[in-house]
């Protein structure tokens, strides 16, 4: 007895050190096998999309060009205008910007926060006499709005390094002069539609898909293995073309004198024809069908894993067929429909070129102004906060759904 | 105390439940799965139909439960013609082979479905499950899902959920195929427990004669979509009406022959190796061609210098060729008539003369456990 009680005490370390040491070694082989990609993924594609979101949070132009008045701005209570140590700050900053042609950044950053700016920073620098007694005096005498404490407010909002300028503005939001957050005005907020439209798009086009998809997937869960296959290559026929293809198929499809169009008037139903394209309608019809595939594949492969006995136990036990599908079959489908949902969801949020080439102008998703401000205006704070607000809500949505239905948890069952 | 269990009470039988009449199916238009049905389900009864896979049997527990819709012919139960009535209106419970419970339920949810469909209120519901949760020996399972169940407790939880709404008729489908023989074991006994104390009408399918031995009221030996047979479980394996039953309910050896004679009870049939034994008639008659079955049991060991034996007896040397101990008997391959294949069963304890293979013997059998049929 004594003896196997020593031989327990002794031996059970070493066995744990023996189990840790063969589970390092695991550890070790897959972390060994996972790496290459890891690597690759960190060189390109977290770390670029990471360097762009960053610019949503960074305002580096102006305190890199006026290092002198973002300094003595820093202790401005903001009430009254800034010292003259301010303006003599900014007559040498702007000296030194415009001999070292650096000027236009810090004007342009400055322009997107007040309409104007950059032509009030060109002309004043332009037109800065060679000796001066008070900067103060001169800088109001070349243009009155020196004399404006929004005008220090703006240049003191952009004195960075970190600020909050462009995530503010993609929620139609400002600094006023104070420093208080409060809403843009009218002309500038156009952001909070876009948004709300981006999600209403996509709300509207996951149910389309799913009260379009579901009978489908059923129909495919049902049948037997040959049709089935025959006709998922249907369903999976459109990620065989390219998605500009299948956009530009509706625009063919769609048009005044299209397809759809010719055939209503041939047939003698309509006397003009209709306006099907450049409208929300095409919008809709359009992601619906490319995104279709998405609802129907995961609600299909949940819905293979319902045994049909299930129906007729159901049935058996005395529930009518709506019943059974109620109380039966859908819930069982839960996480089809969770799936489904979510990826056409997620997906749509993004989408840019659809819209784009079969939407009118009212029609246009937060990717188009992402797209807009990264290669139209090259206002990369804007198209960064644009995409990090994208972003934000893709993630949201994934812990919804983790929550909800959980991922890859399969049902008891 | 009774020792032996109580003799089926026929008077609650006389009763018809359910009725097949003149019932047909077919697939394809081409072959009948099953062909010309009629069959009565008495009130009370334990009904198993068995037979080989594609002899009809589930085809016919479908029909009655409404998947299935008969291509021709009347079902009828307590006096309702079926043909309109759609399953969910039948009041016929199903218990499945793969127990369908329904995975996004609790066992109380699963067995309160029948009941809230009906709507049944709230109160009565969890009393009703409680109780049928007692009958099956599962209370206080009730708040867990079917997968955390074993197997066993599954099929007793698709029981509970086919009896609580108290059908007029409850239909298995072979429940315990997918158990293994222990436990499979115990619940043909469960069921038929329950079948007992609560009276209800059961109609069984399975493809084991064991289990159909064991839990029958009465067997309806199907094949080929035809009902063979059917009579209580000692009627089907006694007095099997044709070779298929004899040869698919228990063990029987196979001595094919020529009827030479009929006499009375019995009859002289010549085997093919020119052997002549007694045996009795079921369906031949002089000069038909025969299969001659014999039921491994029904044969015993003599002594070849042993004199004694009656006239009746059929007395053929024999050779044994192997020996089996299986405890509570020994199983014993001889050859026989010309055939080296036939078995044996000696119960225990009854060894003399002790068999060793190589041994020369005489197999003693009655005239009246030789079964003359015309083959298959």
């Amino acid at each position: 007895m004594i003896q196997a009680a020593t031989v327990e005490t002794t031996e059970i370390p070493a066995l744990k050190r023996l189990l840790r040491r063969s589970q390092r070694r695991q550890q070790v082989t897959a972390i060994a096998l996972v790496a290459p990609l890891l690597v690759f993924l960190l060189l390109t594609y977290i770390g670029p999309i990471g360097a762009l979101l960053s610019r949503g949070i960074l305002d580096p132009e102006v305190p890199s060009v006026l290092p002198r008045t973002t300094a003595a701005l820093a202790t401005w209570d903001g009430r009254e205008l800034p010292p003259e140590v301010a303006f003599a700050a900014l007559v040498a900053d702007m000296r030194e910007a415009r001999s070292a042609g650096t000027l236009a950044a810090a004007a342009t950053r400055l322009n997107y926060d007040i309409n104007g700016f950059r032509s009030l920073m060109f002309s004043t620098a332009r037109r800065l006499p060679a000796e001066i007694d008070s900067a103060r005096d001169t800088l109001i005498g070349i243009d009155p709005k020196w004399g404006e404490r929004e005008t220090w407010a703006a240049i003191r909002r952009a004195s960075g390094p970190v600020g909050d300028f462009y995530l503010l503005a993609a929620l139609d939001l400002r600094r006023d002069a104070d420093g208080n957050i409060v809403a843009a005005p009218e002309d500038q907020a156009i952001f909070i539609d876009v948004i709300a439209r981006t999600f209403l798009i996509s709300g509207v086009v996951t149910a389309l898909c799913l009260v379009l998809g579901y009978p489908v997937a059923y129909v495919l869960a049902t049948l037997p293995a040959r049709s089935a296959g025959l006709l998922m290559i249907f369903v999976l026929l459109p990620f065989w073309t390219s998605l500009l293809v299948r956009t530009a198929a509706w625009v063919v499809v769609l048009q005044r004198e299209g397809i759809v169009n010719s055939l209503l008037l041939g047939i003698g139903i309509i006397e003009q024809p209709l306006e099907m394209i450049f409208n929300r309608f095409a919008v809709y019809v359009a992601m619906t069908h490319i995104l279709l595939p998405f609802m129907i594949l995961p609600l299909y492969s949940v819905m293979k894993g319902i045994p049909a006995v299930h129906l007729r136990a159901a049935a058996s036990l005395g529930a009518p067929p709506f019943t059974v599908f109620r109380r039966v079959y859908l819930p069982q489908t839960l996480p089809g429909i969770g799936a489904g949902c979510l990826l056409v969801f997620i997906q749509a949020l993004g989408y840019y070129i659809t819209p784009a080439l079969v939407g009118g102008a009212e029609d246009q998703m937060i990717s188009y102004l992402i797209a807009f401000y990264a290669s139209r205006t090259i206002n990369w704070g804007m198209a960064a906060a644009l995409s990090i607000l994208l972003l934000a809500a893709t993630l949201v949505l994934c812990a919804v759904y983790g929550r909800l239905v959980g991922f890859g948890r399969v049902r008891p069952g | 105390m009774r020792m032996t269990p109580p003799e089926p009470d026929m008077s609650k039988l006389r009763h018809v439940l359910a009725q097949l009449r003149g019932v047909r199916k077919t697939y394809d238009g081409e072959t009948l799965v099953v062909k010309d049905l009629d069959l009565d389900i008495f009130d009370g009864e334990f009904l198993t139909l068995l037979g080989p896979s594609g002899s009809g049997k589930t085809t016919t527990l479908m029909m009655l439960a409404g998947f299935e819709t008969p291509t021709a012919g009347q079902i009828m139960l307590a006096g309702r013609d079926l043909a309109r009535v759609p399953p969910h209106r039948r009041d016929i419970g199903v218990v499945f082979q793969n127990y369908a419970l329904f995975p996004h339920m609790t066992v109380a949810e699963n067995i309160a479905f029948p009941l809230s469909v009906r709507g049944v209120p709230r109160s009565d519901i969890a009393v009703r499950v409680a109780r049928a949760l007692d009958t099956v020996r599962l209370s206080g399972f009730g708040e867990r899902r079917p997968a955390q169940l074993s197997g066993g407790q599954q099929q007793r939880v698709a029981l509970a959920r086919a009896l609580v709404f108290e059908p007029k008729l409850v239909l298995m489908d072979e429940p315990l195929g997918a158990l293994d023989k222990q436990l499979r074991e115990e619940m043909q006994l469960e069921i038929r427990r329950l079948h007992e104390r609560l009276g209800i009408t059961i109609v069984y399918v399975t493809h084991d004669q064991a289990e159909a031995l064991t839990m029958s009221d009465r067997i309806a030996v199907f094949h080929r979509g035809v009902i063979q047979q059917i009579d209580t479980p000692a009627a089907v394996y006694e007095q099997p009406r044709n070779a298929f039953v004899a040869s698919f309910i228990g063990e029987s050896n196979r001595l094919a022959g020529v009827v030479e004679a009929i006499d009375g009870a019995h009859c002289r049939v010549r085997l093919d190796d020119g052997t002549p034994i007694l045996a009795r008639p079921i369906d031949v008659g002089t000069g038909d061609a025969t299969s001659v079955l014999l039921r491994p049991e029904r044969i015993t060991l003599a002594d070849p210098s042993d004199p004694d034996g009656s006239s009746a007896r059929n007395r053929l040397a024999a050779e044994i060729r192997e020996v089996i101990y299986l405890g509570d008997h020994t199983r014993l391959r001889v050859s026989l008539a010309g055939r080296h294949d036939c078995a044996i069963k000696l119960p225990a304890g009854r060894r003399n003369p002790v068999p060793l293979p190589g041994m020369r013997v005489e197999a003693v059998f009655e005239a009246a456990d030789c079964l003359a049929f015309r083959p298959e």
